[in-house]
């Protein structure tokens, strides 16, 4: 990762914060809000998951269903279950590990 | 110890924890720990973080990790007016306040019932969050150098499953976990004809037909926060 990426994110994710604090707050920002709310609040779940999807069978530009699989499998299962951030992450990791050491 | 700072205490130590894998990730995708520092420091702002490394460690050009890290970020715009209350009056307090409005702080300073608790929450967790997650960051970014192949160690997985782990605040509602599958399916068709970080911008077409599919869905939820 370049500085040159590094640095427009910096200023675009402040400027997205400044936005909000010095444009929209104070204003009568009803219509936009209302416009915006019912799809902002669904962006974190729709990339989260293609997230999750591309790390977990995505390679190079193929699909390609290996030990990542499984460990995320089971990170569902935790997460599920409400095991804590660390242990779901954990479980994961060492699940993915130990089918890799059994195989190699 | 007020209750809303017992709060924020927890959240800001698991907030360090994913300080420490965004570390490792970031670390083993190429970063050096400069970049690591300065990114936390600065960028501030965890998913699109997590976004821009996983885009860049998937092989993506810079466009596409930029692309997919601006489309999580400009959910803080929002952020805006729910912590207007809490924010100083003056011009340069509220340029340092700025950097501060993410997920933890709008949620935190909301959820308190008058402006000056609402204030201290604000600046509280903010604060505290800044800090641990930086130093979170440069401990995995540490830790991750010593570890060798990591994927020997699973760390490819340590990604997706932080984000299964970080998703589950946002699937409360029945057009989020519509948005999340519809999301989810769209970046695995697209993985084999697109370049990498281009299925996780289409991905985020996925609430189009989430919103459609509830046009009265949920109006403007709390934002949610990361659970320890």
């Amino acid at each position: 990762m370049s500085w040159l990426l590094l640095t427009a994110m910096i200023v675009g994710a402040y400027g997205f914060k400044a936005i909000g604090v010095f444009a929209l707050a104070g204003r009568d920002t009803g219509a936009i809000s209302r416009r915006l709310a019912p799809f902002s609040a669904l962006v974190p779940a729709a990339l989260f998951a293609a997230l999750i999807a591309v790390q977990t069978v995505g390679a190079e530009r193929s699909l390609s269903l290996d030990a990542r699989l499984v460990g995320v499998a089971v990170a569902v299962i935790a997460s599920w279950r409400r095991a804590p951030f660390v242990l779901t992450v954990g479980l994961a990791m060492t699940s993915t590990a130990a089918i890799r050491a059994l195989a190699g | 110890m007020t209750p809303h700072r017992r709060q924020a205490t927890v959240l800001v130590a698991a907030v360090g924890v994913v300080g420490v894998t965004f570390g490792v990730l970031a670390d083993a995708a190429g970063l050096s720990i400069p970049k690591i520092v300065v990114m936390s420091a600065l960028v501030f702002t965890g998913a699109s973080q997590f976004a821009a490394v996983g885009v860049v460690s998937g092989g993506g050009t810079p466009f596409a990790a930029f692309g997919s890290a601006m489309l999580l970020a400009a959910r803080n715009a929002l952020y805006g007016p729910v912590v207007n209350r809490a924010l100083p009056n003056s011009t340069s307090g509220r340029v340092v306040a700025a950097q501060f409005v993410i997920d933890e702080t709008t949620a935190m300073s909301a959820a308190q019932p008058d402006d000056r608790m609402a204030a201290d929450a604000f600046w509280f967790t903010g604060i505290w969050l800044w800090c641990l997650w930086v130093l979170g960051s440069v401990a995995g970014a540490v830790l991750g150098s010593f570890i060798g192949d990591p994927n020997a160690w699973g760390l490819d997985t340590a990604f997706p499953a932080s984000f299964v782990a970080l998703i589950s605040p946002h699937l409360r509602t029945s057009p989020a976990r519509f948005a999340a599958v519809m999301g989810a399916a769209i970046a695995v068709v697209a993985i084999p004809f697109t370049p990498a970080g281009v299925p996780l911008l289409l991905a985020a077409l996925g609430v189009v037909p989430a919103v459609w599919r509830h046009p009265r869905g949920p109006s403007h939820q709390a934002p949610g926060t990361v659970e320890s």
